[in-house]
C-alpha cells in the first residue's frame, strides 16, 4: 500500500517533460470515488502520487529489463513516463486517499468527507 | 488529400481522417495485420544480435491466463482482461471509461533465424516480456583470413 501525502512541491520542471497519458476509469459511489489507471511497467517505487492543492497528480516511470545493445525495431510505447492530473472537488477528502498498485494497475480510492456524505433532501411540492 | 467529411462538425471523424492521412504520409505500407496503435496491449519489439525481445504492455492480467504461442515464426499473445469497475447500478456512476476490457489478441511476425525452442516469457508490473533466442549458426561471426 502506498499512501498519498499532500505536498506543495513545485512540479513545474517535471511537468514540462513529455509523458504518456495513461487511460483511466473513474467510478463514483455514495461514499467516494475510485480511480483505476493503467501504468504498465511501473514498479512500486517509481510511482509518485500527490495531492497539490486541489490537484491530484499521478506520475510514474517505466522500468523495463532491456538487454544490452538492444535496438528497437517497432515501438508503440515511445516514452518512459506517465503523467495525469485531475482536479478534485471540495467534497472529497484528499487526506484519506488510499492507493494500491498491482501488475501495472493503480487503484485509488478517494473517500468523500464526512459532511459531504449523501443526505436525502425532501422536496416540497406546493 | 482533400475530401469533405460526411459529418463535418464531428471532431472525432476529423481526428480519424487526420490519423489516416498521417499514416499515408509517413507509414507507407502498413502491415496487413494493421498497426494496432490504439490496441491493447501496446507492443515494443527490439533485437539484439542473439535475441528478439517483445514487450507487451498488458496491465492487470492473471499471469496464468495469458496465452503466448509461437507458430511458424509468428508470435501471438492473447488473453482476456476483466473489467475492474463494479457492475453499474443506480448508486454508482461511471464518469470516465477509457481502459480496455475484453478479449485481445496481438500477433508479431519474427525474423527467420529465431530458435523456436529457446523462448522465455515473464510477466512483471503489467508487462509481458517474451525473449526469443536466435540460432547460433545465424549469428555474425568474424571469419579469419588465412
Amino acid at each position: 500500500m502506498n499512501t498519498v501525502t499532500p505536498t506543495a512541491s513545485n512540479t513545474r520542471a517535471a511537468r514540462s517533460e513529455p509523458a504518456l497519458l495513461p487511460p483511466v476509469d473513474v467510478v463514483e459511489d455514495a461514499s467516494g470515488i475510485t480511480l483505476y489507471a493503467d501504468l504498465p511497467g511501473v514498479p512500486r517505487d517509481k510511482l509518485d502520487l500527490r495531492v497539490d492543492g486541489d490537484l491530484l497528480v499521478i506520475e510514474a516511470e517505466v522500468v523495463l529489463p532491456v538487454p544490452q545493445g538492444m535496438q528497437a525495431s517497432h515501438a508503440e510505447v515511445t516514452l518512459s513516463r506517465y503523467r495525469r492530473t485531475f482536479t478534485l472537488s471540495k467534497e472529497l477528502d484528499a487526506d484519506k486517499v488510499s492507493a494500491e498498485l498491482n501488475q501495472g494497475v493503480l487503484r485509488l480510492r478517494i473517500p468523500k468527507a464526512e459532511h459531504a456524505q449523501p443526505r436525502k433532501i425532501s422536496v416540497r411540492v406546493q | 488529400m482533400l475530401y469533405r467529411s460526411l459529418f463535418p462538425r464531428d471532431l472525432f471523424a476529423e481526428f480519424d481522417r487526420l490519423q489516416r492521412d498521417m499514416q499515408g504520409a509517413f507509414g507507407g505500407a502498413p502491415s496487413i495485420r494493421g498497426l494496432g496503435r490504439n490496441g491493447y496491449p501496446a507492443l515494443n519489439v527490439g533485437t539484439t544480435p542473439s535475441s528478439v525481445e517483445v514487450y507487451a504492455f498488458a496491465p492487470g492480467l492473471e499471469p496464468g491466463s495469458i496465452e503466448v504461442n509461437l507458430d511458424r515464426g509468428v508470435l501471438s499473445i492473447a488473453g482476456e482482461r476483466k473489467a475492474d469497475a463494479p457492475q453499474r447500478d443506480e448508486k454508482t456512476t461511471l464518469h470516465i471509461d477509457e481502459r480496455f476490457a475484453g478479449r485481445f489478441r496481438r500477433v508479431v511476425s519474427l525474423p527467420d533465424d529465431i530458435d523456436p525452442n529457446a523462448v522465455s516469457a515473464d510477466y512483471r508490473d503489467g508487462v509481458l516480456h517474451v525473449s526469443v533466442q536466435r540460432r547460433a549458426e545465424a549469428q555474425p561471426r568474424r571469419i579469419a583470413v588465412q
